[in-house]
């Protein structure tokens, strides 16, 4: 089985990756003095407040309009999915696929694969304990990128301010929209991966020894092995 | 409570492993779920503090001058980055303003600034030692500082404006290119090194 810093009555510090014994949840960190926490606190039940009430805003997200543009021809209102299609019907295919992975791909990708990563922990499941653990890093990762729509719309609300001719206006979608991004990010923040491998117990240590090393240097051995201290 | 400074743990799995002793520029991943461990940054240290001066004055351009001006009809105009943070701020969606102000120009201001402050020789380490919480805030900043996602915006608002206007893009937008670069350097070193390298406060 492969020693985990739990297993050693060990915590690691999130911060500054220093690893103490005989240290109690909340006591500060000697290193760096950021708050030490056997696993990040509560994380579950914060977990799925944020990701709730992302799924929620969710909703008027999409069906809201997340800008109006007046022009000589009228009002027009766009929500996010009427968007991606305007830029597609006038052919432009790259920027549609960019908006369409960012707006809607990224963030409905980021609530399911949180949702799923948090139900399998509840369930104590050990499957594909090394690809989930990939797959939270991705949801880390990718997340930030779905704030491009927020961006676009406060940029063309910025410019386009030509009184009678053209006006663009942004809609309460866009406020949504950015929440869910806002809560997903600190719900990626909240979750601990490490809840994974520990609510999986001895059947997570199995797949140790798949996933290789990639790249870079090696490690003298993982310390259960022999030759670990103790 | 004691460290044990020759073992590392993963963030991601809690394996846990001894330090290996890392050449400059290698990368120790954990066997187990393939998270990054520890990186020796190498000789990126040395060029943080000229880098994000750098950053810091491209920044500041960027924020002054106009983005983008468009021109219909003889009737122009043009905007700043503040400029967007305001008409929606006035188009009534304060929220979604507060959003693209804090990504878009505090917290990257913020990260530089604090950075230039810990990298300063002689004044930058006593900084390090006793104001360790703001390094610890500046690393948990580092998400939210969305300046390459924002260039990636304006791209697109230049396309989707194109049809409709004649799109020109301004001095702003060439300092937001250069900042996305040298904030992308920047970035590589991770401030986790700062406690490291360092005798303990």
């Amino acid at each position: 089985m492969t020693a985990t810093a739990r297993g050693h009555r060990l915590i690691t510090c999130l911060h500054c990756s220093s690893v103490w014994r005989d240290a109690r949840d909340g006591q500060p960190c000697g290193r760096c003095g950021g708050t030490l926490y056997r696993r990040k606190p509560d994380s579950i039940a914060r977990t799925w407040a944020l990701l709730l009430t992302a799924m929620i805003l969710y909703v008027p997200a999409n069906v809201l309009p997340v800008m109006e543009s007046r022009s000589l021809f009228g009002v027009q209102e766009d929500t996010i999915l009427s968007g991606v299609i305007l830029f597609w019907v006038n052919g432009d295919y790259g920027l549609a696929a960019i908006i369409f992975i960012a707006s809607i791909l990224v963030p409905l990708f980021k609530l399911l694969a949180l949702t799923v990563l948090l139900i399998l922990i509840q369930l104590r499941s050990g499957w594909a304990l090394p690809e989930r653990t990939r797959l939270y890093r991705v949801v880390e990762l990718i997340g930030r990128w779905s704030m491009l729509d927020v961006f676009v719309v406060a940029l063309l609300a910025g410019l386009v301010q030509i009184e009678g001719l053209a006006q663009i206006k942004a809609g309460l979608g866009i406020t949504a929209f950015g929440m869910v991004v806002v809560l997903t990010m600190i719900a990626s923040k909240t979750f601990d991966p490490r809840l994974a491998w520990d609510a999986a117990g001895m059947r997570g240590a199995a797949t140790g020894d798949r996933v290789g090393m990639r790249g870079g240097a090696g490690i003298a051995g993982g310390v259960g092995s022999p030759g670990g201290p103790q | 409570m004691h460290e044990e400074s020759h073992l590392i743990a993963c963030d991601c799995c809690d394996a846990l492993y001894r330090r290996a002793s890392l050449q400059a520029g290698q990368t120790a991943r954990c066997r187990r779920c393939g998270e990054i461990l520890e990186r020796q940054p190498g000789q990126a240290r040395q060029n943080l503090l000229p880098l994000s001066i750098a950053c810091l004055i491209l920044l500041l351009i960027a924020n002054l001058l106009p983005v983008v001006a468009i021109e219909i009809q003889g009737h122009a105009s043009q905007t700043t980055l503040f400029g967007a943070v305001v008409a929606l701020a006035l188009g009534g969606e304060p929220l979604a303003a507060v959003l693209v102000l804090a990504t878009t120009i505090l917290f990257p201001i913020f990260y530089l600034l604090v950075l230039i402050v810990l990298t300063l020789p002689r004044i930058g380490s006593r900084f390090r030692q006793r104001m360790s919480w703001l390094i610890r805030a500046v690393r948990s900043a580092r998400p939210w500082g969305m300046i390459e996602i924002f260039m990636l915006g304006i791209l697109i608002s230049v396309v989707k404006l194109a049809s409709m206007a004649t799109v020109e893009p301004g001095i702003a937008l060439w300092a937001l290119i250069g900042a996305t670069v040298l904030l992308a350097m920047i970035l590589a070193f991770d401030l986790r090194d700062f406690w490291l390298s360092e005798p303990r406060p």
